[in-house]
C-alpha cells in the first residue's frame, strides 16, 4: 500500500519541478553580449553618439509588437549618405533586432518596423555613414506584457 | 508564407520620395518557445528582405527572431522612372514569395 507522500516528499518534487523550469528557461542576452554584436559590426571603429533618433513609445503595453522608427539626419546625396541602420537590445535572447542597409537613392535615411521585447531595457541604433563613421542611439523602454519567451 | 500587403503609389513625380509599406502575413516563431510538453518549438523566420526598382536593389534588410509576427516595414525611395518595384521576402527553409508592385512616372 502506497505510504501518503510526506511533507518532504511534496518539499523535494517542488525543488526538482522549480529546477527544471529553471533550466528550460531561455538565456537571456547581456548587455556584453549586445556590446559584442555592436563590435562585430564596427569592427572596433569609434561610435559618436548624435545623428540617430530611435522614435518608440516609452511605455509599451505588449512587447509582441512594438512600433519603432529610426531615422538618421543624413542629406542622402552620393557624396554622403547612410549605408546601413542596425537595431540592438540588452535583454532580449539575442542581441540583434534588424539590420537594414539603403543608399543615395532612398532618399531619406529612415525605416519603420515592429519589434518584440521580453522586458524594460535599452535599445541602440547604430548607423553607418559611406565616410565609414558609425553613430548611434540609444532609448529605454519600459514593458509590461513580455514577448518572446512565454510558452504557447 | 502568406498573404502580403505592399503600399507603393501608383504615380509619382521623377525626384519624388516616395514611402513604401511592406507587409507579409508569417509567425515569425523565434525558436525561443516551447510546447506544453516541452518541446521547443523550431525557430521559423523571415530572415531576409529585398525591394527592387527595375532590378536594382534600392533596400535590404536581415531580420532576427526579435521582429515581430508579420514583419512589417516602411522606407523610402526616389522615384526615378516607370517601371517595377520587385519585393522579395526569404524564410528559414530558403523559400521566398515575391511580389511587385507598378509605378508610373508623370
Amino acid at each position: 500500500m502506497p505510504s501518503p507522500a510526506t511533507r518532504r516528499d511534496v518539499l523535494i518534487l517542488g525543488a526538482g519541478a522549480a529546477g527544471s523550469i529553471l533550466l528550460t528557461r531561455p538565456s537571456a542576452a547581456t548587455p556584453e553580449q549586445m556590446r559584442e554584436a555592436i563590435l562585430e559590426l564596427t569592427n572596433g571603429a569609434p561610435i559618436r553618439p548624435g545623428k540617430v533618433h530611435i522614435d518608440v513609445p516609452p511605455l509599451v503595453e505588449n512587447g509582441n509588437s512594438v512600433p519603432i522608427t529610426v531615422s538618421v539626419d543624413s542629406p542622402m546625396t552620393a557624396d554622403a549618405h547612410v549605408t546601413l541602420i542596425a537595431l540592438f537590445n540588452e535583454k532580449n535572447p539575442q542581441p540583434n533586432v534588424g539590420t537594414f542597409r539603403m543608399g543615395p537613392r532612398s532618399g531619406k535615411a529612415r525605416v519603420a518596423t515592429r519589434i518584440r521585447l521580453a522586458t524594460s531595457q535599452q535599445l541602440t541604433a547604430i548607423a553607418r555613414l559611406n565616410d565609414g563613421s558609425f553613430w548611434s542611439d540609444k532609448v529605454d523602454v519600459i514593458v509590461t506584457i513580455a514577448a518572446c519567451t512565454e510558452d504557447s | 508564407m502568406g498573404r502580403a500587403l505592399i503600399n507603393v503609389p501608383a504615380t509619382a513625380k521623377a525626384g519624388d520620395i516616395i514611402e513604401i509599406k511592406a507587409l507579409v502575413a508569417h509567425v515569425m516563431e523565434t525558436g525561443y518557445r516551447h510546447e506544453v510538453d516541452g518541446k521547443p518549438i523550431p525557430r521559423d523566420i523571415i530572415n531576409h528582405f529585398t525591394c527592387a526598382y527595375n532590378g536594382v536593389v534600392v533596400f535590404e534588410a536581415d531580420f532576427y527572431p526579435a521582429i515581430a509576427a508579420n514583419p512589417f516595414l516602411s522606407f523610402t525611395t526616389i522615384a526615378t522612372e516607370t517601371g517595377v518595384l520587385t519585393f522579395i521576402w526569404t524564410d528559414d527553409k530558403a523559400e521566398k514569395q515575391v511580389e511587385t508592385a507598378r509605378i508610373t512616372i508623370t
